[in-house]
């Protein structure tokens, strides 16, 4: 996926929609290049449970690096339906291809509402240069 | 000259049948373990303890500690732990045989002297506060939150009307969220603003009548003094909830500034960061803490008390359990004593000015600093600091590729341990310097000319940096994912 055509929590989390099956529409989560760069080197992945149902801004992931432990947050509403087992055991994906092989978790959407509280790419990227600095 | 022999593994140098120790003979009948014991608890053999003699044992560790950094042979800024140069007298006063060669289980009466330093400690504690009751029981800084939030919900239990909320800005201490959670509270993080304030309109959103404490640490980790203090402490007092000091960053307002004054309710002191108590090595801590008189009947037991004798007579000094509505003990007998005779040493060696002069000279060391080294490593929260401050290598890593963790590995080149990297969170890059009022000029010189110099340097020697330690970078990934805890696992 292209980094250009996702779209972002204010938290570094991105999320790509797309029609799954039965009609509700499901949203590809990860953490964005710029937040893993931030992490530093990556050290453990906690991957919500399959059927948990999430908050849009709830924590339901956790990443350890060197450095410190975060949350990770779910950037839209509804049931995780998928997560990548084996993104824990290949922490590099993370770094190396965040927006494919890095992708976090699958989850299928209670409401379309809450896509509008998060941003494009280029809004995205200011945030990112401002707090840079 | 290193002696890489000596500083080998014990387990390495080890050689079987060789010993250091020289036992008398038995003079009691000796009889079988297993009759002793019975069989069934006897190990199959003996455990695969290293066998060396003393020389080879003092070499190792002589050698050891020479490869290390400490105050005693480097300025260490490391921010945040107050690092400053602890002199021996303090040492030797904890050392003495009327100190050390007392039991706990000796006769109250045959305690006198160690409790009356105790309660003297006790009292300098509240005054240098600003809060009237103490107590020196809980272990380390960490113990002294978790006590005082244990000592806050006993408070509004008592009241009848228990809360359940604790909150502390995002620049705080990981040790905050970490004690609240312990004494069964939910912790709530306020935003700071970009000036590393507390965000007040964050704070005013967040309070409620469920908010027990607001811990705050100030001066901040950033080094800054809350300006907006009063009004934070009067926001939550109107919610009924109680303000706790962290009171790591004491060093920066002994003696000017009193927490009782500018509205805490409770606080602990690091008496190794303060009171030149031993940093770590595995040693035993203090944290005492300072509470309000409202919160003074829930302090744990014991704390010691002066009992007045009549006809001319001295005043009798007693541990005083009899205190129905104390939280009980949080520690074994008086608590960490050692400590908190070094603490009273130090306390007694300034007094009151010698201790205002401390903060004063912290203070304008770490102003100091701060102005030879922001024009090339950026403080984003300006000019002034309070104790220490917290400079930037974001620009560098953006431009240079130069991290906050290189500068610090490449300071060990220069003779200087590194400062504290990557907190507070709120900042990027953080590189956290801390100088203490114990350095002289001329280092404080010295340290900024390194950083001039390392900034300068290519990022690809710097990557690699330190050159000139025994270990280098070790793989910190490695080391948490894969830990190779035993010398027989790598054997």
């Amino acid at each position: 996926m292209k980094p250009e055509e996702l779209m972002y929590a204010k938290t570094h989390e991105w999320a790509h929609v797309a029609p799954g099956a039965g009609g509700a529409k499901v949203a590809t989560v990860g953490i964005s290049a710029f937040a893993v760069e931030a992490l530093t080197d990556l050290v453990y992945l906690d991957l919500p449970a399959i059927g948990r149902q999430v908050t849009a801004g709830e924590s339901f992931g956790e990443v350890e690096s060197v450095k410190a432990v975060s949350d990770i947050y779910a950037p839209v509403s509804g049931e995780v339906i998928e997560v990548n087992a084996d993104l824990p055991e290949h922490l590099e994906w993370l770094s190396e291809d965040p927006y494919d092989k890095g992708w976090v978790a699958r989850i299928r959407l209670t409401s379309e509402a809450e896509l509008k509280q998060l941003s494009d790419f280029a809004t995205y990227q200011r945030q990112c240069e401002e707090e840079q600095h | 000259m290193r002696n890489e022999r000596a500083t080998q593994l014990l387990f390495e140098l080890s050689h079987p049948g060789r010993g250091g120790a020289v036992l008398p003979a038995c003079d009691v009948p000796e009889r079988p373990l297993a009759e002793l014991l019975g069989a069934q608890h006897l190990a199959a053999g003996p455990p695969p303890l290293p066998e060396l003699a003393e020389p080879e044992v003092v070499r190792h560790y002589a050698n050891l500690s020479t490869l290390n950094m400490s105050v005693d042979t480097h300025f260490y800024p490391l921010g945040s732990c107050t690092m400053k140069y602890n002199s021996k007298r303090n040492e030797r006063v904890a050392g003495m045989p009327g100190i050390v060669d007392l039991h706990p289980y000796q006769p109250e009466s045959t305690l006198q002297g160690l409790l009356a330093l105790l309660y003297e400690l006790q009292c300098y504690l509240a005054e240098i506060a600003g809060l009237p009751a103490v107590s020196l029981q809980p272990a380390a800084g960490a113990h002294g939150e978790l006590t005082a939030l244990m000592v806050a919900a006993a408070y509004f239990r008592d009241q009848g009307r228990p809360r359940t909320k604790v909150l502390a800005p995002d620049s705080a201490h990981g040790t905050n969220p970490a004690s609240a959670a312990m004494a069964g509270f939910d912790f709530v993080t306020v935003r700071s603003t970009p000036a590393g304030f507390v965000d007040l309109a964050d704070l005013e959103a967040k309070l409620d009548d469920q908010v027990a404490v607001f811990m705050i640490t100030n001066p901040s980790t950033l080094g800054l003094f809350e300006h907006g203090m009063r009004e934070i402490a009067r926001r939550v007092h109107d919610c009924g909830g109680l303000i706790y000091l962290d009171g790591a960053n004491m060093n920066a307002i002994l003696g000017i500034a009193r927490p009782g004054d500018f509205g805490a309710d409770m606080m602990h002191y690091n008496p190794h960061k303060t009171f030149s108590g031993p940093h770590g090595g595995g040693g035993p801590g203090a944290g005492p803490i300072a509470v309000a008189a409202r919160l003074a009947p829930y302090l744990p037991t014991p704390v010691v008390e002066r009992v007045e004798a009549a006809g001319g007579l001295p005043p009798r000094y007693r541990l005083a359990y009899d205190r129905p509505k104390s939280i009980g003990r949080v520690r074994s007998f008086f608590g960490n004593t050692g400590v908190l005779v070094r603490a009273y040493a130090y306390i007694r060696t300034h007094g009151p000015e010698g201790l205002r002069r401390v903060a004063e000279n912290a203070v304008l060391n770490a102003n100091y600093l701060l102005s030879q080294v922001k024009d090339f490593l950026p403080v984003p929260q300006g000019d002034r600091c309070t104790h220490e401050f917290v400079a930037s290598a974001a620009k560098l890593k953006a431009e240079r590729g130069i991290s906050a963790m290189d500068i610090a590995k490449r300071l060990l080149d220069f003779g200087f341990h590194a400062p504290t990297v990557y907190f507070p969170l709120t900042v990027k890059e953080a590189v956290m310097i801390e100088p203490t009022e114990t350095e002289s000029r001329e280092t404080l010189d010295a340290f900024a000319a390194a950083l001039r110099t390392i900034v300068a340097e290519s990022p690809e020697l710097l990557h690699k940096a330190p050159h000139t330690t025994p270990v280098s970078r070790p793989d910190e990934v490695r080391a948490a994912r894969q830990p190779v805890l035993r010398w027989t696992a790598i054997k």
